[in-house]
């Protein structure tokens, strides 16, 4: 019975989770073309609904509706699971995610790891588009984003390393009570050479600019998923903006102290100690989002040669200094 | 490559003709190894409209429309150039008034030519946000050419020995305004990317090439220059009212990429200069010549067969007659916004020409691609094809 229960409980929390997630996810989308629209002199999507604002139930209507196109000589079965890997890798990593206190759906012990180890197989989905469309233009992006997500996961994990010295734990609860302990409530000013490899390893675990060479729209057409349509296709869009979003917490919950608020602005403005937590915890994330957006309004894209070099030649001896100096400080304090 | 039973082949990508990045329908076969191009093919002729054959059936004045398709980004220096090989064939001389309206409004064409080339360019090296910024300033200029043309594209302004209508003063005060506002929109673009590591390591030393390999291939205008090299027909054989007005040269050294985009930046601005000072020195006067070319209906239309209603040119002026019999043969220049644009043309003694042709420097351009692309990256292709700014129309013909 206790089991049974516990069992309800999962798949109730989990899919409301997943319901106001796709929310979020939607309207993502939504905001990317409104701010994108803005920065360039437009105004975006402004006919359905007011403001457009129902954009993104008309744009999810329109691809589900569409033929869903496979071509002749495309390996049937990896084409069509590929982006169902895609999706299920970047879904799965919100498993661990705690959005406020004990709001989380399974708080294991080693949830950074799980986070990482989730995410890279997100990988196999693109290359496996790449490489079953039969396409050139698509296997030219799965091999780049093969060698792209490979290197940069190695920063991404290292970054991280620094965090977890100061944490003493993996788990994300932990990470976010430890933070409250300093007076600025953030790991973000002790592990700025740390968060600054972060984010710049996320931009390039999720494709975005000015990392997005796997789909570079200019050289590779559309890259891994230029054979796929309709749903399928869809399917790809949700996963990049769910990494995007899953990304965006990592970076607030081991930098910006999560759904906690710094306690030296508690102490200054006690009011603050009524916001909820998972409002914190937004602000937060959709600031991140918000930088997604405005380096792809702001960057031209790098070359595939100068992607890697940044990688292994600047990123990586980064977050290894981060790591031994962390770790010095950490022995002598 | 035999290897233990393994084959190694490289990869044969077909870029185009329908690509994003390849501007309009240019098709390249590159043979790719890994990312790095081996072999880099360009195919040309999907835009082909066979307007130097379609001209020797139609009169001089008739074929001035078809030369604003050539290059439809700049088809106000098109019919300049057409004009100027025309007038230099019948010895016309164009009234002054005319020929600042001629280099005021070529230069506005360059002017919205190179917007177009920034735009794509930095479209396809990933920086979205200038090209809408460049459209907006492109669309004033648009909106001026249809104040004083009626078109917004293919304008078909100038006309042989002078233009088609004079300007007023509201559309130059508009100009002045635009252009007095000008230089500081090209600086907002050069914020944008220019001071954008991410543009500068896309762009510098990439698809060098030197200057005397430059003048090999015959590249001019902007790709020329971005190698170091001064030539300018505007300076060298000066046309209309450019040995009136004082402008400089801007040119590059290192003959990358970022050289070709910094010749063209600056061009922005020594435009704006040509403009205003075309709108300040602007003289009163004719803006036709009295020997102008016109077309005339046939005595009584009534009268004759409908397959005889041709519209002839005029030409009753002895001194043009005496010219067309001197010179049978003409070539004429014009620095386009994409290199120098000539006209090539042979004339026997009826109102056609014999034959046209078209020197267009897109053709040219196109063909040094292989030598800026093989032995680089995927990338760098879009940064060379942008860089070059060929017009498929142009190239085709």
């Amino acid at each position: 019975m206790d089991t049974l229960y516990i069992i309800a409980i999962t798949i109730i929390k989990t899919a409301v989770y997943f319901g106001i997630l796709m929310l979020h996810v939607a309207y993502a989308t939504y905001a990317e073309r409104k701010i994108i629209g803005h920065i360039q002199l437009r105004l975006g999507p402004m006919v359905v609904g007011p403001h457009g604002i129902l954009q993104p139930i008309a744009d999810v209507v329109k691809l589900l509706f569409k033929e869903d196109i496979v071509p002749a000589k495309v390996d049937k079965t990896i084409f069509k699971i590929a982006p169902i890997i895609s999706l299920t890798a970047a879904l799965s990593t919100f498993a661990v995610i705690p959005v406020n206190k004990n709001w989380v759906i399974a708080d294991i012990n080693v949830g950074l790891l799980y986070v990482i180890g989730i995410a890279g197989i997100g990988t196999y989905g693109i290359i496996f588009s790449g490489w079953a469309s039969n396409s050139k233009y698509a296997f030219l992006g799965g091999l780049r984003s093969a060698a792209q997500m490979v290197s940069y996961e190695v920063a991404l994990g290292l970054s991280l390393v620094g965090v977890i010295l100061m944490a003493e734990s993996f788990n994300l609860t932990e990470i976010v009570n430890k933070q409250t302990e300093y007076w600025y409530g953030m790991f973000l000013f002790p592990q700025i050479i740390a968060y600054f490899v972060f984010v710049v390893a996320m931009l390039a675990e999720t494709n975005r600019l000015p990392f997005d060479l796997p789909e570079a729209e200019t050289e590779l057409v559309a890259g891994y998923f230029v054979e796929y349509s309709g749903i399928r296709f869809s399917l790809f869009y949700l996963a990049e903006y769910l990494a995007m979003f899953s990304m965006s917490a990592l970076a607030t919950i081991c930098f910006w102290g999560g759904w906690t608020a710094p306690p030296i602005l508690i102490k200054a403005f006690p009011i603050l100690e009524f916001v909820p937590g998972f409002v914190w915890f937004l602000i937060k994330v959709y600031f991140h989002i918000f930088l997604f957006f405005w380096l792809r309004g702001t960057l031209p894209r790098y070359r595939y040669d100068q992607l890697m070099a940044i990688g292994w030649k600047v990123l990586i001896p980064l977050a290894l200094v981060n790591i031994v100096v962390t770790s010095i400080v950490k022995y002598y304090y | 490559m035999q290897n233990k039973g393994i084959t190694i082949k490289e990869l044969t990508v077909n870029m185009g003709p329908q690509h994003p990045a390849t501007h309009g329908v240019l098709r390249l076969v590159l043979e790719l190894e890994g990312e790095i191009i081996k072999k880099c093919i360009p195919h040309i002729g999907y835009l082909h409209r066979g307007i130097e054959k379609l001209s020797e059936d139609l009169t001089y004045v008739q074929s001035l429309p078809l030369t604003d398709r050539v290059d439809y980004l700049s088809s106000m220096v098109n019919n300049e150039g057409f004009c100027v090989a025309i007038e230099k064939l019948m010895g016309i001389e164009v009234p002054e008034r005319a020929k600042f309206i001629r280099t005021m409004m070529a230069e506005m064409a360059r002017i919205c030519s190179h917007l177009v080339w920034i735009a794509t360019h930095a479209l396809d090296i990933g920086a979205m946000t200038v090209f809408l910024y460049a459209m907006r300033d492109r669309e004033e200029l648009l909106e001026m050419f249809e104040m004083v043309t009626g078109a917004r594209l293919t304008v078909s302004y100038p006309r042989v020995g002078g233009v088609r209508c004079d300007v007023n003063n509201r559309f130059l005060d508009k100009l002045y305004n635009f252009i007095e506002k000008f230089p500081k929109k090209v600086e907002e673009y050069e914020t944008l990317i220019d001071r954008n590591r991410v543009w500068l390591k896309r762009t510098k030393g990439v698809g060098v090439i030197t200057a005397q390999e430059a003048i090999n291939w015959g590249l001019t205008g902007p790709t020329l220059r971005g190698s170091g090299v001064y030539y300018d027909v505007r300076k060298f054989f000066p046309y209309d009212a450019y040995d009136k007005v004082d402008f400089e040269v801007p040119v590059g050294k290192n003959g990358d990429v970022y050289d070709r985009y910094r010749c063209r930046m600056l061009e922005f601005r020594q435009s704006a200069r040509i403009i205003k000072q075309c709108i300040e020195k602007l003289p009163e006067g004719p803006i036709l010549a009295d020997n102008a070319l016109r077309i005339r209906m046939p005595e009584s239309p009534l009268k004759i067969d409908k397959k005889d209603i041709i519209f002839e040119i005029y030409i009753e002026d002895k001194q043009i007659q005496e010219f067309i019999q001197k010179f049978t043969e003409v070539y004429a220049s014009v620095e386009a916004p994409r290199g120098e644009l000539g006209f090539y043309i042979i004339c026997d003694d009826s109102s056609k020409p014999y034959r046209m042709r078209v020197r267009a420097p897109s053709f040219v351009h196109a063909g040094v691609l292989p030598k800026l692309c093989e032995g680089s990256l995927v990338a760098d292709v879009i940064a060379n094809i942008g860089s070059i700014d060929i017009v498929l129309g142009e190239c085709d013909r």
